[in-house]
């Protein structure tokens, strides 16, 4: 009793700070995570070196043989640029669209909150359903585009047959959706801007251009790091959009490697090539990402 | 010290080109174009929302075009349609339960998970840490096959438990990030404190520091129920019964069968949206302040 009110007893006896017990509130989470991510990623790298069907209780080891498949399935090659052009292409219209929206709404402009909750709207509803939405924009008979062709005088245009357009749709699509999540980004990082630098540019008479780009765009290295690396993790792992609109089709056309997993193993019952290109997938993410934090903390450093 | 620095790279570069503005009429140009820009971009994000305001006001009958909605006499039929034959308010309530679920178990376990990886900073911790960080790189379809297979031997497909634990799972390394980096930012001395009145960590834990953590679990709760409630890449595969769907694959597959009837398609589209969009206009400032401190990673 006497014991339990001395601090110095109880330091020495135990001590929960640093006692290994406290490791155990960690237990249940890693349990999930393990069984539910860890173990899946784990298991999809071996079921990449078999010719499982998905369902059959036998699967032959074939080694390479899925990997090296990915080299000749044209398919795969289409799939693999559309994938790189979601990403880089979303990424890039993102960043300047939602920079620029950034930095209108951080001015006192009027009526700024609603403006910026409009523009922050669709990227809380689901991308499947801003695709259905979207839709009506594109559709042949009633859609807003061919409404506007046919008041020019011009035919209604079928705009998902040629697969560069409708994998520009897409890209246009996605990019307009979580544009709001850039522009929130930005928001952050330039409310959260030192004053006394920008007050010492004002004094100093840089204005305009000279102005953003000498002071606001250094200062706002880690916001665009941020948005970037979210924006192209978003884009290359692209699936909603493009289940929702195209399926991938015309042919393979605009199948992003998400959907073509999805194919490949539920229509072609290929697991193991789905695995492959899972692993694959998970490879070009997780090398974009750790370059580009790499590259994005080096020019931070040097602006 | 980097403010004098800007501060006097500032002045050497407005030395060099000043007086040599653009004059009052670039300015003005300037300005208008910012607003045209801005203007567009509200119709731009407006306009899907209107499109399919305008289709679910039309019979299937009605062939005109989506920007003008059908006011004397608004197909409703188009409504109850999405309804009774899509299951649309069933898919709703089922999204309910399992995304209520899903937060509900991601804030307990990504708490108390980060509370040990905040507070005992030891090598193997911080390997743990960096662990769950890294999966926040997992594609869901990269994992779709064994995931599957998992799902089909453990009796999960079509089942509420699996989908809540998938998503979950997939929710949690944000959390337990946003948690830990909460968490270190508590002083040490309140576990302290706790420790010399004889508390145990679980009661430390439970009394001290959870109270504290409502600003990160506002944060954490809007993330995640986003999250789960728009889930489609995995649901999609995972919950095939009709019954069963959530929301986002239910619109996808009930509008992929609505081709010839696109008023249906807007109905269920709308009614889907509807949830989160009252919710965002009531707690927007939240929305907007959870979404900024969560991608401050």
């Amino acid at each position: 009793m006497t014991n339990k009110h001395n601090p110095a007893a109880l330091n020495t006896g135990r001590r929960p700070l640093r006692g290994a017990g406290i490791n155990l509130f960690y237990l249940p989470a890693i349990l999930i995570l393990i069984v539910f991510t860890v173990w899946p990623l784990l298991s999809g790298i071996q079921l990449s070196f078999t010719n499982w069907d998905g369902y059959s209780p036998t699967k032959a080891f074939v080694g390479l043989s899925n990997y090296l498949t990915m080299f000749k399935d044209h398919n795969f090659g289409t799939v693999l640029v559309n994938t790189l052009i979601y990403g880089v292409g979303s990424t890039a219209i993102q960043q300047v669209i939602g920079l620029g929206l950034a930095l209108l709404l951080n001015s006192r402009i009027k009526g700024r909150n609603i403006m910026r909750a409009i523009i922050y709207l669709p990227a809380l509803v689901s991308a499947v359903i801003m695709g259905t939405m979207y839709y009506f924009v594109f559709q042949y008979q009633q859609g807003a585009l061919n409404t506007l062709m046919v008041s020019l005088g011009l035919p209604r245009v079928v705009w998902f047959d040629k697969p560069a357009v409708s994998v520009a749709i897409i890209v246009i699509i996605n990019s307009l959706q979580y544009v709001g999540t850039s522009m929130i980004i930005y928001l952050a990082g330039l409310q959260g801007m030192d004053h006394s630098v920008i007050e010492a540019a004002d004094l100093d008479g840089a204005h305009g251009w000279k102005k953003f780009r000498n002071i606001t765009l250094p200062l706002l290295m880690p916001a665009f790091s941020t948005s970037v690396v979210l924006n192209l993790i978003g884009g290359l792992k692209l699936f909603d959009v493009i289940q929702v609109l195209t399926g991938g089709g015309p042919g393979y056309s605009t199948n992003s490697v998400s959907t073509y997993i999805g194919l490949t193993y539920f229509s072609n019952q290929n697991a193991g090539y789905a695995s492959a290109m899972g692993v694959v997938l998970f490879v070009i993410i997780a090398i974009a990402t750790t370059l580009l934090n790499k590259g994005l903390d080096r020019l931070g450093w040097e602006s | 010290m980097t403010s004098a620095i800007r501060h006097a790279e500032a002045a050497s570069r407005s030395t060099d080109t000043t007086g040599k503005g653009n004059g009052k009429g670039g300015r003005r140009i300037g300005h208008a174009l910012a607003y045209l820009f801005l203007g567009a971009m509200i119709v731009a994000q407006l306009l899907p929302f209107w499109l399919a305001l305008s289709a679910a006001s039309k019979p299937s009958t009605d062939m005109s075009s989506t920007l003008v909605p059908r006011l004397h006499d608004i197909a409703w039929d188009n409504f109850t349609t999405a309804i009774t034959q899509g299951g649309i308010l069933t898919a709703v309530g089922n999204s309910v339960i399992v995304t209520v679920c899903s937060t509900v178990l991601v804030c307990i376990c990504g708490a108390a998970a980060a509370y040990p990886l905040a507070r005992r900073k030891t090598r193997g911790n911080k390997l743990v840490s960096a662990g769950i960080m890294s999966l926040m790189m997992v594609p869901p379809l990269s994992i779709l096959v064994p995931l599957y297979t998992l799902m089909v031997n453990t009796g999960g497909v079509n089942t509420r438990w699996g989908i809540v634990l998938v998503t979950v799972a997939g929710n949690l390394p944000l959390a337990i990030f946003l948690y830990t980096a909460f968490i270190k930012a508590v002083p040490e001395s309140i576990d302290e404190a706790g420790m010399i009145d004889g508390a145990s960590r679980f009661m430390i834990f439970i009394r001290l520091i959870l109270p504290l953590l409502k600003p990160v679990t506002a944060t954490v709760v809007i993330m995640t129920s986003v999250g789960v409630w728009n889930e489609y890449a995995l649901s999609n595969y995972l919950i095939s019964d009709p019954g069963k769907q959530l929301i986002a694959p239910r619109v996808a597959s009930f509008f992929a069968m609505q081709s010839s009837n696109l008023g249906v398609g807007a109905a269920s589209a709308l009614i889907a949206a509807l949830p989160i969009v009252i919710v965002y206009l009531f707690l927007q400032r939240y929305f907007i302040a959870g979404i900024a401190a969560g991608a401050e990673k």
